[in-house]
């Protein structure tokens, strides 16, 4: 039988993870293209954790950090009432981190790859450096932009073991798709573990394409000539 | 009245040296900036703009642009510039460009009228020609009435025949706007074409001011043909010696003696003189 709410929940969870990623990830990506400070390499290999890091040490840390016993987590549950693990909150924050890197990189390299004296005809025209972000930088990095809002979006859908850690899976809560798959293999129900593979194999393939057709059309068009 | 002092140190190409340069420009000035590279001319615009850090002392039209004190934004100069590889806004068409600047639209297509870019206003720059991208780059730099004009080698990447076209629109502009301006380039027919002044700076200071004339020519009205260039190859013909230079975009062969063969050395520049007495002059093509 299927069920969509594993689904729902998945892209819910990269959504908004994607919204908050793009906004915090704006004005971080812009101040590495643009920083010749020596804490640089410091922060890019802070936000580039992730990527080597198993899955399991971040949900770790992020337990371990959010959980009653931590200041963090007996703070928010004291004053706020909430529960910051094994919910769909948790999931959230958690996954903020996990997917930072994927995308911090691809803007970072869509604003160094702007000409800098594009940005600096954009100064010299008397607009200020967020107009010069909103105006300039971004509508010329559009494949980059592409890039980083889908993959942070795919990478997200596409979690499993900190979603595990920090969630479990409560059904309808931290139930995501990539969890409800393993429970099926668990309990040898074959037949929904092929079916929802295969849906998550397909949307993925279609997001993915849809990148790669777009960054195609865009690169095409900005080289003409 | 422009009223500039400015000192920098600078870890260039060459090792380090320090820019210092004093220097009054007069309201309506043309001003060519030339001298090798390295020397310190790209700075000295990116500092007037206000692009770079610097301990300088700018007094533009009896405004302060920067002092010890203070250091007007970038964003608050009012200036023009004209960068060499034209910076155009590849998002905007030409006229949004040039809109972007200054909502003027009558003065968008008054500049975009006087450079024969109307038909092309709607386009986007990368569907451009480069001469035509750096016409939108001229436009562009002038949307705001510019208090002064900086051009960084402006045409040095056109062919020959757009960067006399464009010479001639950068004329008719500057007639028209009356705007400051200080350009650098290394073309001597540019610089007596367009400047009425000629600052040639060397080591980070100014080695030579004056009229074009002046410094351009520097056999100073003696009837003698003068070219410097760069020895290529020097090659035997029979019994005699030919050298092989490259002057502008052209190689000229010279015969040289056997003893002026030995104080040549190749890849070196070198000097090549004659006295003219009866040349003669043949409109061209």
């Amino acid at each position: 039988m299927l069920e969509l709410e594993p689904f729902i929940l998945s892209f819910k969870l990269a959504g908004l993870t994607t919204i908050i990623l793009f906004i915090l990830s704006l004005p971080l990506s812009w101040y590495l293209s643009q920083t010749r400070s020596k804490i640089k390499p410091f922060i890019e290999a802070i936000t580039a954790l992730p990527i080597v890091l198993p899955p399991s040490v971040i949900g770790f840390y992020i337990l371990w950090t959010l959980s009653y016993n931590s200041p963090i987590g007996s703070f928010f549950h004291e004053y706020f009432g909430v529960k910051l693990v094994f919910n769909f909150t948790s999931l959230v924050i958690a996954s903020c981190f996990y997917s930072l890197p994927f995308m911090v990189q691809p803007l970072q390299s869509g604003f160094e790859g702007i000409n800098k004296n594009v940005l600096e005809a954009s100064y010299i025209s008397g607009k200020s450096k967020l107009e010069t972000l909103f105006r300039i930088a971004l509508p010329n990095m559009k494949p980059a932009l592409m890039t980083a809002l889908i993959v942070t979006f795919a990478h997200t859908v596409g979690e499993f073991g900190v979603v595990l850690m920090v969630g479990g899976s409560i059904p309808g809560e931290t139930k995501v798709a990539s969890v409800a798959i393993y429970e099926f293999v668990e309990i040898m129900d074959y037949e929904s573990a092929h079916l929802y593979s295969a849906i998550m194999v397909l949307m993925s393939f279609v997001v993915l394409l849809s990148v790669y057709l777009f960054n195609h059309k865009q690169n095409k068009k900005f080289s003409s000539i | 009245m422009i009223d500039v002092k400015i000192e920098k140190k600078l870890h260039g190409a060459n090792g380090d040296m320090k820019l210092s340069v004093e220097l009054s420009i007069e309201e309506g000035e043309f001003v060519a900036l030339t001298g090798q590279s390295g020397s310190g001319k790209t700075t000295l615009l990116r500092i007037l703009a206000g692009l770079e850090e610097a301990d300088a002392n700018i007094k533009v039209g009896g405004i302060i642009w920067q002092d010890s004190k203070k250091v007007l934004s970038v964003q608050k100069r009012e200036i023009g510039f004209v960068f060499q590889d034209y910076a155009l806004f590849n998002n905007m068409s030409v006229e949004d460009n040039l809109l972007f600047v200054n909502k003027d639209k009558n003065l968008a297509n008054h500049l975009l009228e006087l450079t024969e870019l109307k038909e092309l206003k709607s386009r986007l720059p990368n569907t451009l020609s480069g001469g035509q991208k750096q016409r939108v780059s001229l436009c562009r730099a002038l949307m705001n009435r510019p208090k002064l004009l900086l051009m960084d080698e402006p045409l040095s990447a056109l062919d020959l025949n757009m960067r006399n076209k464009l010479q001639n629109e950068i004329l008719t502009l500057h007639k028209e706007f009356g705007t400051t301006t200080i350009m650098v380039s290394h073309d001597p027919s540019e610089i007596y074409r367009l400047a009425n002044r000629t600052i040639v700076m060397s080591h980070g200071k100014i080695v030579n001011d004056g009229t074009p004339k002046s410094v351009l020519l520097e056999t100073s009205g003696s009837q003698k043909f003068s070219f410097e260039g760069e020895l290529l190859d020097i090659v035997k013909v029979d019994v005699i010696y030919v050298a092989i230079v490259s002057i502008g975009q052209q190689l000229v062969e010279v015969v040289v003696s056997k003893e002026e063969m030995k104080s040549l050395t190749i890849n070196k520049k070198v000097r090549i003189s004659t006295k003219a007495f009866t040349p003669s002059i043949v409109q061209s093509n």
